[in-house]
């Protein structure tokens, strides 16, 4: 035997050993020439597994009696996503199955990654809301919002309330076309195919009017340090109305054609539980924590930008199963279209930036006349706005809970470190834990109800 | 500082506590340092103390500064409405933190994702793998010595053999 063949053959024989796989209904793992190698992302057998509790969705408290199983030759892996339409995005999960019951979840993410973090650090603080926006991409004004107090609050400056007004506006809108697009494909997910296009008809209307106000229908860059981008456009005041009036119509209908529908309720009722302990060891928050009956929602504990102004009521679930989940979202799009009818009777009238000369740029003429004027103009668009050191935390309520941005500055026109809490993250890991011991197709309607960005989650 | 946090600090003497506070939006937090050997106690001192939502866990590297890498934990108190932002550090050559997925179950994929983008060991950890890069992925990239990288550009135009 030749060399050539010798090497040949233990390369043969190593590739053989790496892709030893773990075959359905044994415990044994056989070498299998067509399998590939899926390294430390693969589900292992069930003694070899040290997240096995973990997987199974048992390791804050086990709200089902589960026996345990012998192996049966029904037992399964099954691999669902990256690309499954129902995945909502680049999410993948391994599955144990027994026949049609999951008995065990792997989550796995990364297929988004594209290392906004490490870009946020070369960006200066101006662009920094252009990078924020594309994260978590049905919530751009939420992400922008984040970004821009967490900035304000390392300068120490306050915007102006008119401001704040726009700022209250648009990031409800964005609530609103965020949950009407989740409640149309959670909809879609579970057979209600009518709803994704009557939730997509309503959102168009949002995203007209994020188009006339900011020149785009997503990644706005609309709301920046210091204040918004630019003031709102005439006749607002009307499309907003319209808006309010169309949605709620709306809203309306999709509860008329889902809340009683018996198909609906036999998918979602008991479907995908949270307790309340589980939402607080995971960290989740928003309208899914809610679902399970925890009462905390930020506009209301932590207010930002004179929210507090506003009336407005946070619904609150009881079951914490997908039903409530939807539900839940439904009556928020109603309160956040409350506040926007607020918001224009109450908008006071002034600027909607800051006048602070280190952070806004003169007005044009002023460049002519001001030498101050002119040296700013100068510093803020060849360095940036200069932030001091320091470290700053700011959370917001986002259409998917709590959106974090925490920031060390170590003085200049850029971030030293830019953290972002993302809340589809937390939720994410917590689905096994809602997943296992279901049907599969219960996982359909559980991944629909709590509602992930994969942008959000990679970043 | 109110009574809550000073009930929670009281009996880690090394802890330093700051109280930071932005008007404008009614977010006041504390900061609260603490030596790496009393991460965990800590953590479960915070949880028994009604911090039981974890909210964030993640790592930062102060480059050229003596204990190199921070790890930052946020939780929230949902009954005192209160928030505590937690910090640690650890040097470069002993990276290694104690995992908090006894207390948190939440810790598991934020320990997985600070140890993927810092290098940062979490001792305990059911599962410490790469989360967001691949397995065989060299260096962890949200270091500050790991290169951003760069697309070179080639400028064709206007040289001088056009």
């Amino acid at each position: 035997m030749s060399d050539a063949t010798e090497r040949a053959e233990s390369v043969e024989e190593k590739r053989r050993a790496q892709h030893e796989i773990w075959v359905s209904g044994t415990e044994e793992r056989m070498p299998f020439a067509a399998s590939t190698n899926e390294g430390s992302q693969e589900m292992l057998p069930r003694d070899q597994d040290p997240a096995l509790d973990i997987q199974r969705g048992i390791a804050v408290d086990d709200d089902f009696v589960t026996p345990e199983r012998v192996v049966s030759a029904e037992r399964q892996i099954i691999n669902m996503g990256p690309q499954h339409p129902s995945t909502h995005g680049v999410l993948r999960l391994q599955m144990e199955l027994d026949g049609e019951t999951v008995t065990r979840v792997k989550p796995i993410i990364g297929y988004l990654h594209t290392g906004m973090e490490k870009t946020a650090e070369t960006l200066s603080y101006a662009q920094g809301p252009t990078n924020v926006t594309r994260m978590d991409y049905l919530s751009p004004f939420a992400n922008e919002l984040t970004f821009s107090l967490t900035v304000e609050q390392l300068l120490g400056i306050d915007v102006p309330p008119r401001a704040d007004a726009i700022r209250v506006l648009m990031t409800e809108l964005n609530r609103v076309a965020s949950h009407l697009l989740s409640s149309a494909t959670m909809g879609m997910d579970v057979g209600a195919i009518s709803m994704m296009i009557y939730g997509w008809r309503e959102r168009e209307i949002c995203l007209d009017f994020f188009e006339k106000v900011t020149g785009l229908r997503m990644n706005h860059n609309y709301i920046r340090p210091g204040g918004v981008a630019a003031e709102l456009p005439d006749g607002w005041e009307d499309d907003v109305t319209n808006l309010i009036k169309v949605v709620n119509a709306g809203v309306d209908e999709y509860e008329e054609l889902l809340n009683g529908n018996p198909i609906f309720l036999d998918r979602t009722l008991g479907v995908g539980v949270l307790t309340p302990e589980e939402i607080k060891q995971f960290g989740i928050t928003g309208p899914v924590a809610r679902a399970s009956g925890v009462d905390w929602d930020l506009r209301k504990a932590h207010p930002y930008c004179g929210i507090e102004r506003y009336t407005f009521d946070v619904p609150l679930g009881k079951h914490g199963d997908v039903f409530d989940r939807y539900k839940v979202r439904i009556d928020e799009i109603r309160e956040s279209l409350r506040i926007a009818e607020q918001v224009i009777v109450t908008i006071p009238s002034g600027d909607y930036r800051t006048t602070d000369p280190k952070v806004t740029p003169p007005p044009r003429a002023r460049i002519g006349e001001s030498m101050e004027a002119l040296i700013h103009h100068f510093k803020l668009f060849t360095e940036g706005v200069n932030v001091p050191a320091g470290t700053a935390y700011q959370a917001v309520e986002g259409p998917r809970g709590e959106l974090g941005c925490y920031i060390i500055s170590k003085g200049g026109a850029r971030p030293w470190r830019m953290r972002w809490r993302a809340p589809s993250f937390a939720v994410v890991q917590a689905l096994p834990v809602m997943m296992t011991d279901s049907l599969i197709a219960d996982v359909i309607a559980t991944l629909a109800s709590t509602d992930p960005v994969l942008g959000d989650v990679d970043r | 500082m109110n009574d809550v946090i000073a009930a929670l600090v009281a009996p880690f003497d090394a802890a330093e506590v700051v109280e930071r506070s932005y008007a404008s939006s009614a977010t006041t937090y504390h900061m609260i340092a603490i030596p790496v050997e009393e991460w965990v106690l800590f953590a479960q001192a915070a949880k028994e103390n009604g911090f039981d939502t974890f909210i964030d866990l993640f790592a930062a590297d102060h480059f050229s500064e003596a204990p190199r890498f921070e790890v930052t934990l946020i939780l929230l108190s949902m009954t005192a409405k209160e928030r505590i932002v937690v910090t640690t550090r650890v040097p470069y050559d002993d990276p290694s933190v104690p995992t908090l997925t006894n207390v948190f179950q939440g810790a598991n994929f934020y320990e997985r994702e600070a140890y993927d983008m810092f290098g940062i060991d979490f001792p305990g950890h059911p599962d410490l793998t790469r989360i967001l890069l691949p397995d065989d992925w060299v260096g962890h990239p949200l270091r500050k010595d790991y290169d951003i990288g760069a697309v070179p550009v080639q400028f064709k135009a206007g040289s001088a053999d056009l």
